[in-house]
């Protein structure tokens, strides 16, 4: 996309690892200040997009592979409703963190905090790489055209040959 | 002066707002709504919400303007015809439901109100309770995540849902998508017909 704008391309790989340390800082540190899962997650999304905005979303795909990324994005709300049921499994209520240490419940809360932060932390990020994703690589397949209001929708028959098919990828 | 702020802040909310009515480029339209709520943000941080900031920046203008940017990839950047017919019904209704809502507002607490209802419920509570109960410093947090925490459940649950409709309507898994581009443009002959999954060029009737 951006290839023949060097400028562009060092500035944002240069930004990009700080913009990840500055998510993982903004979801571990939302016990003592501002922030938690939600911003975070999007804050590391946003490195991703920013990075499929540079080197093109198909080069993009082949770090945040989709398969791993689905993945992660049902195992942070299975991590969440996991820690539920592990409270119950200790004898408490569901999501009631207490029980996770019996000996000291500040701390069992703590824990608690810290791991369901983390399920909504990986379920945001993911959910919005996924989002952003299928979003910027969309194309309409070739039996439907993409909206243009200065073309006549052409015959299906004339299509097949107007339009051959892969090659609105270029 | 936080006052003068605030009133300066809702007047360039109102004037985005109008602006957002009569721009008829998208292209503007979703810059003008990042920038609102890049406002909104502005004024939940002078109200000491400062979470509640953080995530309408980074959600409200940053997600959201990107994701509305990467649609009009998709469809174009289309100037819509403004209507002719008259639109003189939908004012009346707009008028009334804006009368209707100021009126209600008037039975609302007033702004900072110490008396108002939802200073008097559980607040008290989660601020003098929340250092020995749950020992996080940050009380939103503990509110959220803790007191509140099958709220959050919920919320974590309308972002898997969010994403996987998103995924249902359009993530369509077209094979070739799943190799880099080189691989497929070059490497792949579909002529050859050497794997099942690439349609020949000829072969649009079968797909279609």
């Amino acid at each position: 996309m951006m290839r023949e704008k060097p400028i562009l391309r060092v500035v944002s790989k240069n930004l990009i690892p700080p913009i990840m340390l500055f998510a993982l800082y903004v979801q571990f540190h939302g016990d003592f200040g501002p922030g938690g899962g939600f911003q975070a997650g999007v804050i590391f999304a946003s490195a991703f997009i920013l990075q499929s905005l540079i080197i093109g979303v198909a080069e993009a795909r082949r770090v945040a592979r989709s398969a791993l990324v689905r993945s992660l994005l049902a195992f942070g709300g299975i991590l969440y409703i996991g820690v539920g049921f592990a409270a119950v499994a200790m004898g408490g209520n569901f999501l009631d963190y207490d029980a996770l240490d019996p000996h000291d419940p500040v701390h069992g809360q703590h824990l608690g905090i810290l791991l369901i932060e983390l399920g909504v932390g990986i379920t945001v990020a993911t959910a919005m790489i996924t989002i952003f994703f299928t979003f910027a690589g969309y194309e309409p397949l070739p039996s439907e055209p993409a909206p243009d209001p200065n073309r006549e929708a052409p015959e299906r028959e004339d299509l097949a040959q107007a339009v051959p098919p892969h090659e609105g990828r270029r | 002066m936080i006052l003068l702020t605030d009133v300066i802040l809702m007047l360039f909310m109102v004037a985005t707002a109008i602006a957002l009515v009569f721009v008829r480029n998208l292209f503007a339209v979703i810059m003008l709504s990042g920038i609102f709520s890049l406002t909104a943000s502005l004024l939940y941080l002078l109200m000491d919400a400062v979470d509640v900031a953080f995530t309408e920046a980074a959600v409200g203008a940053g997600i959201a303007t990107v994701l509305g940017l990467a649609t009009l990839g998709i469809i174009g950047v289309q100037d819509e015809k403004p209507q002719q017919r008259s639109s003189l019904g939908s004012f009346v209704v707009v008028l009334i439901t804006g009368i209707v809502l100021i009126q209600a507002a008037n039975d609302m607490p007033a702004f900072g109100d110490p008396d108002a209802p939802i200073h008097r419920h559980v607040a008290p509570r989660y601020i003098e309770q929340s250092g020995e109960e749950v020992g996080v410093p940050n009380i939103v947090t503990s509110v959220l995540a803790s007191y509140r925490g099958f709220d959050t459940m919920g919320e974590v649950m309308v972002v898997f849902t969010a994403a996987c409709g998103v995924l249902v309507l359009m993530g369509r898994t077209r094979k070739p998508d799943d190799y880099p581009e080189e691989d497929y443009r070059e490497d792949i002959d579909p002529r050859e017909g050497s794997s099942d999954f690439v349609p020949k060029d000829d072969d649009e009737s079968v797909r279609s």
